[in-house]
């Protein structure tokens, strides 16, 4: 099984149709909606992909027939060590522990784990945590 | 017993035995009170957390021709400027009037440590000996005369638990307290907080010499808010926010790794300030209050959904509890995170425990903090009421 993240742009035409529906009827992929954000111009949704990899690549294909933009989400966040100042703030916010504190209580961060909610962009008191993209 | 000279004799003669209060709660633990009292001279404290009562006294010098500054700001953050000609206060809470939470006095505070040049304008309407009417410079902290921290209240000895019952996400002084009980925030250092290590205030007073953004600093007064008769416990340790310090120290020796600005998510701007008070073992009661652990250390938990002075309370949580993440209030596990740096309280004991061995010695207190001031409310008196 593979797992990838994208970064799914649509404009206001395409907002009706099914997407996350073919992809998982037709591609057989568990797709886990990460962020999703539509207004009346726009959609935007944030996707986490699983299953095979030519399933994946299919369906990525299929999308793009769809002129549906899709980039890769490749880096979540990043931390800016010399900023931060190991407080916690920014865990008391994070919904899967992707910011955690290590063992010397030293503020980690666990891309894998981090769904991009940027919750704790604005919970941080010394803006040390920058969206990457 | 130790008196304050044997203690520092041994200090001076580096025969002194130092540890943090981490180190002196496992020696408790392992050997008991009596051996601490008997071993140990001094134990260092630390504490890392936004302390909004925190600000800064400067002295620009005189321009010529000079004039008396009466609205002051720096990099567009009001001064208080309510003072002789060149003084000011940088509140650390004082916000930028050009891009508001962006920035502010606490900000202003950091960048002087950090060394940056910082504009500093100023208008007045001008006096015979104070002809000019507006200034507009540049300034460093090297460039101007006094720069000195005073804060009016730090190192809270104890603070709340924070926690949200309403159906909407706030966003306080307490990070950000999500809905339903969805999260618990807290703000101490526990064991290793100056004021949780003396709880009465024997050794803590006016003159103390201590550790203050990095630079050595004084107790100056009792903190604004000082509350020592606040709920205890059996082993004396108040188990809500009691005692408070007034600190001061010269930002010229200061640095930005113990004193950072601070922005909390649309309630405003705050400073971190990091605080480290040695503490003399004199005697067995001394000895038995530096050891007291996490796991006696005891926060209330209160509704900060409620809009009342007064707010509801869901029990106390201690902070071995805490730290370790989850506690249970109404029988919901509820995450817990702190406010302030453990990881940056520990560096601080850790720092003055070397400087103690180094030949800091201790100060006793030239007048003990007060232990009988209570907590007074502001009531709102309507004007048929008032005197």
């Amino acid at each position: 099984m593979a797992e990838r993240r994208v970064v799914l742009s649509f404009l206001r035409w395409q907002l009706d149709k099914p997407i996350t529906y073919k992809l998982v009827k037709d591609y057989d992929l568990v797709v886990n909606i990460l962020q999703a954000k539509v207004t009346t111009e726009e959609g935007k949704l944030v996707l986490g992909l699983e299953g095979l990899e030519q399933n994946i690549e299919a369906g990525v294909d299929w999308l793009k027939e769809q002129q549906v933009i899709v980039e890769p989400l490749a880096t979540g966040l990043s931390v800016v060590k010399d900023e931060c100042v190991d407080c916690g703030a920014c865990t008391a916010v994070c919904p899967t522990g992707a910011v955690h504190f290590t063992d010397d209580w030293t503020l980690g961060y666990d891309e894998e784990k981090c769904i991009l909610c940027l919750s704790c962009v604005p919970a941080c008191p010394v803006r040390a945590i920058h969206e990457k993209f | 017993m130790k008196t304050y000279a044997e203690v520092n004799e041994k200090i001076r003669s580096g025969k002194a035995v130092v540890l943090t209060a981490e180190e002196v709660v496992a020696l408790g633990k392992e050997k008991g009170v009596k051996h601490v009292a008997d071993t140990v001279d001094v134990v260092t404290t630390g504490t890392f957390g936004p302390m909004c009562s925190s600000g800064a006294f400067l002295n620009f010098g005189h321009s010529d021709p000079p004039i008396k500054m009466q609205k002051i700001w720096i990099n567009d953050v009001p001064v208080f400027g309510g003072l002789a000609a060149v003084d000011g206060y940088v509140g650390a809470t004082e916000i930028s009037e050009k891009v508001g939470f962006e920035y502010g006095g606490g900000h202003v505070i950091e960048d002087l440590i950090a060394g940056k040049t910082v504009t500093l304008r100023a208008t007045s309407y001008g006096t015979d000996c104070y002809p000019r009417k507006d200034i507009e410079t540049e300034i460093s902290l090297a460039s101007i005369n006094q720069a000195f921290l005073f804060n009016p209240r730090n190192a809270y000895q104890n603070y709340n638990i924070a926690v949200n019952t309403s159906k909407r996400t706030l966003n306080t002084y307490m990070g950000i307290l999500l809905p339903d009980i969805g999260n618990a925030t807290y703000s101490t250092a526990g064991e290793l907080s100056p004021l949780l290590n003396d709880p009465n205030y024997r050794t803590i007073g006016v003159g103390t010499r201590i550790f203050l953004g990095g630079a050595p600093g004084y107790v100056a007064w009792e903190g604004t808010q000082h509350n020592p008769q606040q709920v205890r416990g059996d082993n004396g340790v108040p188990m809500a926010p009691s005692g408070t310090l007034s600190l001061i120290g010269d930002m010229k020796h200061m640095s930005t790794r113990f004193i950072r600005g601070a922005y909390y998510y649309k309630y405003g701007i705050s400073l971190f300030v990091g605080v480290g008070i040695p503490i003399p073992i004199l005697d067995e009661d001394m000895a038995r209050y530096v050891c007291i652990g996490n796991e006696d250390i005891y926060a209330t938990a209160f509704d900060y959904s409620v809009e009342n002075r007064a707010k509801p309370n869901f029990g106390r949580f201690n902070y071995k509890e805490l730290r370790g993440g989850s506690i249970t209030v109404n029988g919901k596990p509820v995450p817990t995170a702190p406010l302030s740096s453990l990881k940056r309280a520990r560096e601080i004991a850790d720092t003055l425990k070397k400087w103690v061995a180094g030949g800091f010695t201790l100060t006793e207190p030239v007048r003990p903090l007060p232990a009988d001031h209570g907590f007074k409310p502001l009531n709102i008196i309507e004007p048929e009421h008032r005197a």
